[in-house]
């Protein structure tokens, strides 16, 4: 019972971690249908950046994470909008295009990352609490999972304050639907796009310090490898939808915990047939919607 | 001010690649006016509409909108100066409820979208313009229902409150009648009716020619690109060409 519990709360921990990155590349490939391959760069360049301030303000110390998580939302949002605004916006409707330069840019900033930081990871410490566990009905949780749950579900909670309260929200739930109609409607969606970006970027970004949080360590390669996750996570639960990739993120990661403990390590290959079967099943995701 | 033309195209043309799409289409419509667009299927009758809407360039001629050459502008910039369209198949935002469907006209037209922090309220004006719009075409009680679940008829109703709430000089209305149940038509043509009555140019493309007849001051054929006849519905009706490209020409 207390294995059952401690690999389900891991494994929403690791979704959380998942939802962070998922997020913004749902929102983004939603409304402007672009597959971002940039968004792992924007991870680790947060990851990076929030770490050397983080521990310039207190290595190890509360101060020094709660400062580089603040860095890598700000770093992420920054340079998301950055890549919109120069790389995306010249290339407007041209999707394939807007892809191979997201293709490019992560491939070139994981060289640059290496470059600057070196090709083996860096160990960080963390806060003391952090690395402990706490007892819950016999299952000894990680403490890190808690500050990575407690952290998707305020930025969860904050999108959809976002999507469903202010008038921008509604631009950008209208043009997910529809982008030709709300440019007909005399709205330049194109503004829209650079706060979508924005918006995953700080997500992605605050992923990018917890997931140094998560392995202990900070690497060039962090975004990469989350990023697949994240796009088999952004698949099965529907591309555009923040509820779906929200599920998604969360059932991915149970199920590869549970593959990985009960299977002999499978968990990947587990997450692969997954999206296997959703695919054959529902094409659209678990909460996709048709496109028209 | 009041001489020019709402609508004017000078020699309008599309060719993409090899094809002729559009050839040298020229026509005016006075501000105030209906004109019904008429012509078989391929004729080129959206491919007009797209190209007054800026969906898409012309490779010739130029489109003017109240005298301002609007050639090259893009969506957004032709709908601010005063330029609303619906599209040929219903494109309401159906996750959205009807209430927001309009708010987001309205926001367009109140500048409300600009500040991405903005909590729409109730009582706001974008709030009150789009349940203003949504009584004028009916739907008043369905503010809060999603438009994905309305009848097709009430999408093209909830279309034209959008439209409405823009508060657009020149109309395009592309089929608006398309797959709307015969118990649904008397009421949009009432709803059309109103909207040229408050003083709008209207430009229509409709199969219906039954509905269309009875609306619109001029009709305007289009055949193979080319635009036929324009004149008033008996004039036009009694056009040989437009008989032969209805019937069928003689060899």
């Amino acid at each position: 019972m207390s294995t059952i519990l401690l690999l389900l709360i891991t494994g929403i921990g690791l979704g959380a971690l998942y939802f962070l990155v998922a997020s913004g590349l749902s929102l983004i490939y939603g409304l402007m249908g672009v597959l971002n391959f940039a968004h792992g760069s924007f991870l680790t360049l947060a990851g990076f950046l929030g770490w050397e301030v983080g521990r310039r303000v207190g290595d190890g110390s509360w101060a020094g994470l709660l400062t580089g998580m603040l860095v890598g939302l700000v770093v992420g949002a920054v340079v998301a909008a950055l890549t919109e605004l120069v790389f995306i916006r010249p290339l407007y409707n041209r999707h394939i295009e807007q892809v191979l330069v997201t293709v490019g840019l992560g491939l070139a900033s994981v060289a640059l990352f290496e470059g600057i930081w070196g090709t083996d990871p860096i160990q960080i410490r963390l806060p003391e609490w952090l690395g402990g566990t706490t007892n819950v009905l016999g299952a000894n949780i990680p403490n890190d999972r808690w500050l990575l749950i407690a952290t998707a579900v305020v930025v969860l909670g904050l999108i959809v304050l976002f999507l469903q309260r202010t008038s921008y929200g509604l631009v950008i739930r209208a043009g997910v639907e529809n982008r030709t109609m709300v440019t007909a409607l005399g709205i330049d969606v194109r503004r829209a796009f650079t706060i979508v970006f924005a918006i995953g970027g700080a997500a992605a970004g605050l992923g990018g310090v917890l997931a140094s949080v998560y392995y202990g360590q900070v690497g060039a390669h962090q975004g990469t490898s989350l990023l697949i996750y994240a796009f088999i996570v952004t698949v099965i639960g529907g591309l555009g939808s923040l509820t779906g990739a929200a599920i998604a993120s969360v059932l991915v990661a149970v199920i590869q915990q549970f593959a990985n403990f009960y299977l002999g390590g499978t968990g990947d290959l587990a997450i692969v047939l997954a999206l296997a079967a959703v695919l054959l099943v529902r094409p659209t995701g678990l909460m996709g919607k048709v496109k028209h | 001010m009041a001489d020019r033309p709402a609508l004017q195209l000078d020699s309008v043309g599309l060719q993409i690649g090899g094809a002729r799409i559009l050839h040298d289409v020229t026509f005016q419509v006075a501000t105030g006016e209906m004109v019904g667009v008429i012509g078989p299927n391929g004729a080129g009758k959206t491919t007009l509409f797209n190209i007054i809407s800026g969906v898409m360039i012309p490779t010739s001629g130029t489109v003017r909108l109240a005298g301002d050459d609007v050639t090259r502008h893009k969506v957004h910039q032709r709908a601010r100066v005063g330029l609303g369209r619906t599209f040929q198949t219903s494109s309401v935002f159906a996750g959205l409820t009807a209430g927001e469907n309009v708010r987001l006209a309205a926001q367009s037209k109140l500048g409300g979208a600009t500040s991405p922090w903005t909590f729409p309220r109730a009582d706001d004006d974008a709030s009150r313009v789009a349940q203003r719009c949504l009584e004028e075409v009916g739907l008043a009680h369905h503010t809060g229902t999603k438009a994905g679940v309305l009848s097709h008829g009430d999408k093209r109703k909830l279309e034209i409150a959008m439209l409405i709430a823009t508060e657009p000089e020149v109309v395009l209305l592309d089929e608006p009648m398309a797959g709307v149940g015969s118990g649904d038509v008397a009421g949009l043509v009432e709803v059309i009716r109103r909207l040229h009555r408050s003083g709008r140019t209207v430009l229509m493309v409709e199969h219906h020619m039954e509905v269309l007849l009875g609306l619109v001051d001029r009709v305007a054929v289009m055949h193979h690109g080319e635009l036929l006849a324009i004149d008033t519905p008996k004039a036009v009706m009694a056009n040989t060409d437009v008989q032969k490209a209805y019937l069928g020409e003689t060899v």
